[in-house]
């Protein structure tokens, strides 16, 4: 039956080839665990992704009952932790994936480094990777001060002084970030949820499609 | 060949013109839109009158509380902030409690062993009594300073800004 459907569409758009170039090709020896255990450090890269695709999910998911304002935040997180059937779990795997995605992608980038994998003719991709890195940090940073307790103002106070420490624009970043020049508050909250949520996925999205585009194209860096 | 422009040019002119003007029409509103807070105007920090008699304060610094209503976007709220206040001579000093390091709230004589400096308990950041940071604690520059007056025998406090004292 599936075979059938499948054929069925084939006919007409012809997708083999398609799914066949994302997903039908050889591992190389030398990045597969199975023929040399050490191989495993070539992983990362993937797990990484994994852990996004996670983060992706339960943070739509959260949204259901999350919501970006000053007085209900707090309520709301605490809502769907503790009164949502499997909130607790939800919330855990976003908050357990946001540190091990970072980890991951550190081990990730520890691996090229390491493995001369960066060099020509794969700069462009490092150049992508460290982008996605900083976009990465980025969400990290936003969505820290989205459950709106004491550890995540504070947390975004100190961010922000971060932020305003850079020369000449500094004040401007930090205004812009927190949506008044003074005032951590109202704005700020709607600001970051736009940003977490939106704006650097949005970026993060592009720049997966262009590193794996490229990882394509290019293959993987041959063993050491 | 001449000068003219050909119908191909003309044509390419236009639409990127017209193309242009259209991806203005819609990127100008949204980034004006994103960046209103850098051109919000700073509400005037009007004197607020405090409930602390001018003739209380000592030179020890003392804790001056002051009430205002702050207008968070959609959001007002009545906000109690402090400053340490102290006369230097007849001169009325405020001096705002937010550390320069990473933004606790600094005590007078917080710490034991200085007696009479400024102390932030979170990463042991010290400053004289008139605001300085000393050296070689984490704190980046001096505490920042607030205006100070005077209304019928009551303190008021003003609006903040950088200490003029070091």
């Amino acid at each position: 039956m599936l075979n059938r459907i499948y054929d069925w569409i084939d006919d007409r758009i012809d997708i083999t080839p398609i799914w066949r170039d994302i997903a039908d090709h050889e591992v190389p020896e030398h990045v597969n665990p199975a023929y040399h255990f050490s191989a495993f450090v070539y992983c990362f890269g993937g797990l990484t992704f994994f852990i996004t695709v996670i983060q992706v999910l339960s943070g739509m998911f959260l949204t259901m009952y999350y919501v970006p304002d000053i007085v209900n935040a707090w309520n709301s997180v605490y809502y769907l932790q503790n009164d949502v059937a499997a909130g607790m779990i939800v919330r855990g795997m976003h908050h357990w994936g946001a540190s091990l995605v970072v980890v991951m992608m550190f081990l990730h980038t520890l691996r090229v480094f390491f493995t001369g994998a960066y060099k020509s003719p794969r700069e462009l991709n490092w150049v992508v990777g460290v982008l996605l890195f900083m976009v990465m940090l980025g969400l990290a940073f936003t969505g820290y001060l989205l459950p709106w307790d004491m550890k995540a103002l504070f947390a975004t106070n100190v961010g922000l002084d971060i932020a305003e420490s850079v020369p000449f624009i500094g004040e401007w970043i930090k205004t812009l970030l927190a949506g008044d020049a003074e005032i951590v508050g109202a704005q700020t909250l709607t600001r970051f949820f736009a940003i977490h949520v939106f704006f650097l996925p949005a970026a993060l999205f592009v720049l997966m499609g262009i590193h794996f585009i490229l990882i394509r194209r290019q293959g993987i860096s041959g063993p050491l | 060949m001449s000068n003219k422009v050909t119908r191909r040019q003309f044509l390419n002119y236009s639409l990127m013109g017209v193309g242009s003007f259209m991806a203005a029409g819609m990127i100008l509103p949204m980034g004006r839109f994103a960046l209103d807070p850098l051109f919000q105007t700073d509400a005037e920090g009007d004197e607020i009158v405090t409930s602390v008699k001018v003739s209380e304060i000592t030179e020890e610094p003392e804790k001056v509380d002051f009430t205002f209503t702050q207008q968070d976007a959609w959001y007002e709220s009545e906000v109690t902030n402090f400053a340490w206040v102290y006369k230097d001579g007849d001169k009325l000093v405020g001096l705002s409690p937010v550390c320069k390091h990473l933004g606790c709230t600094v005590t007078w004589a917080g710490d034991d062993n200085n007696p009479d400096m400024f102390f932030c308990p979170c990463h042991n950041g010290l400053y004289t009594k008139d605001g300085n940071n000393v050296p070689g604690t984490p704190p980046r520059g001096p505490l920042d300073e607030f205006e100070v007056g005077e209304k019928d025998g009551y303190i008021t406090i003003g609006k903040k800004k950088e200490n003029t004292l070091v």
